[in-house]
């Protein structure tokens, strides 16, 4: 049997995501020139979502994309099982734009590696920060995040599951004891 | 749903599921193309090689261009211009490819098997890029997504195939794709040029364009390949235009939105008028674009597969 934890319910992952818009607004001075990519899958629902806050917030539409980092990964040519590759959709121009990254989970780092690869082939922002709903640590590379949901202190045993009512029908984040 | 093959030799082998992953892989890749940069690393330090034994231009470039916008690198074999002169086989020829530490071979053949038996003798994945009067699964794949994209689905569309059946290893293909996404497919000849056995495939046959085309969603028209074979009997070509030639006249009978394609080089004139070749119905063009997401996914599946079964053998 495998051990779960829920860390965050429904409103806590509303609060966070919540706060998480407001500090990106406050960072920036506002949300002029902003734009938010987020990394498949559950990376671009949050980023929607904190686009919606900051609607709410400021009044004004924030540019959201979509990124899949499956062509940069640096696991490729290993045999980790067969990543499927999916659309990327960023129809505007990232050039001079403060571009906020979304991701759900900020673990080793090597997504957010792969992401930033992918980003310097569609232009060269004025900024790029990094807003995760959960650190979760163990880094393996030199990468941290600018907004952070939630930092969750882990053990590599155990993984941890973000789950969103895009994609899993309800919000929650639990913490999962692998066997 | 996993891709588990080195090779890619046909449609014939594949399951429906297959075809879809590699359709769907491909959408994910045509926006590679419309960016400034159009370039991936997903084949960076990967070697492909273009083994042509007939002339091509379009197949060829196509596969060429997907490989480096996937960042592989690419080495064109005109087989004209080889050893092959010299008297060298193809199995050698590729064994030879093969210790160059190559990572794919395209390959394109006057005899049909011969993509087949390449990939049984050699580690290296075998892309088929046309065996004689085989397969051509590339095409047909380009074909399929063309239409999927224009219509929103294969299943329960009626599809024409029009002219040269007989020599046309891209109807071979279309037909096993088309029937196992569940379209219906109706090869349209003169009797000369439908081969004996062809309904086999699952598709019908019939000489009456009129009635074939007043059904038809789309029109997949097949150029006459009059170098093919100087032995078999081709209809006059003035005489061919004039009864399965597709015309504007013959398209106004036809549904309004039905998709005209051409796998091309066109002969205008002669499988179809100038008019339907650039006019609102014909999607030639979008098949040319479509084709460089379609091989770009079929070589980055081929060679993932590869990589993964070579590393779970070490």
């Amino acid at each position: 049997m495998k051990e779960k934890v829920k860390i965050l319910d429904q409103e806590g992952v509303s609060r966070a995501i919540t706060r998480i818009a407001h500090e990106i607004i406050e960072k920036n001075k506002g949300s002029a020139g902003l734009c938010l990519i987020g990394i498949r899958n559950r990376g671009v629902y949050i980023a929607r979502r904190i686009a919606a806050c900051i609607k709410q917030i400021e009044k004004t539409d924030v540019l959201t994309g979509a990124l899949d980092i499956t062509l940069y990964r640096d696991d490729l040519t290993l045999a980790t099982g067969q990543p499927l590759v999916r659309k990327t959709e960023i129809d505007f121009n990232i050039n001079d734009k403060a571009l906020v990254l979304v991701d759900d989970v900020l673990y080793t780092g090597r997504t957010i590696r792969a992401a930033l690869d992918a980003l310097t082939d569609f232009g060269r922002p004025k900024s790029i920060q990094l807003a995760v709903l959960v650190d979760r640590g163990h880094r393996e590379l030199p990468i941290r995040a600018d907004f952070v949901g939630k930092n969750i202190p882990t053990s590599r045993k155990e993984s941890v599951e973000v789950r969103l009512k895009e994609s899993d029908g309800e919000d929650e984040i639990l913490i999962v004891e692998k066997e | 749903m996993l891709w588990t093959r080195k090779d890619l030799l046909g449609l014939e082998y594949l399951s429906a599921e297959e075809i879809g992953l590699i359709l769907d892989t491909a959408e994910s890749f045509k926006e590679v193309s419309s960016r400034e940069i159009k370039k991936v690393p997903a084949l960076r330090g990967k070697t492909a090689v273009n083994l042509f034994y007939e002339p091509s231009t379009r197949t060829r470039i196509s596969f060429e261009v997907a490989a480096k916008r996937l960042s592989a690198d690419v080495i064109n074999i005109a087989a004209e211009a080889s050893s092959v002169k010299k008297g060298e086989t193809l199995i050698d020829t590729g064994k030879n490819i093969q210790a160059l530490k190559a990572d794919i071979i395209v390959v394109r053949h006057n005899c049909s098997g011969a993509a087949n038996m390449l990939a049984r003798s050699l580690d290296v994945s075998v892309v088929n890029a046309g065996d004689g009067w085989h397969e051509h699964p590339t095409q047909a794949l380009l074909d399929i997504f063309t239409l999927k994209e224009k219509l929103g689905k294969i299943k329960g569309l009626n599809v024409a195939i029009v002219g040269d059946i007989a020599h046309s290893r891209v109807a071979r293909s279309n037909v096993w794709g088309l029937t196992k996404l569940g379209a219906k497919v109706t090869l349209c000849a003169p009797e000369m040029l439908l081969p004996p056995g062809i309904e086999m495939t699952g598709a019908g046959t019939s000489s009456d364009l009129e009635e074939v085309l007043k059904n038809a969603d789309a029109v997949n028209v097949l150029r006459m390949q009059f170098e093919r074979d100087e032995n078999t009997a081709f209809p006059e070509q003035l005489d061919y235009f004039k009864k399965f030639g597709i015309t504007e006249e013959r398209l106004a009978r036809a549904k309004d939105n039905i998709v005209v394609m051409h796998p091309g080089p066109i002969n205008r004139g002669i499988e179809m008028s100038s008019g339907v070749a650039d006019g609102k119905n014909s999607v030639i063009l979008e098949q040319v674009t479509n084709g460089i997401a379609v091989r770009m996914a079929v070589l980055f599946l081929v060679s993932q597969a590869r990589d993964a079964s070579r590393s779970s053998d070490a």
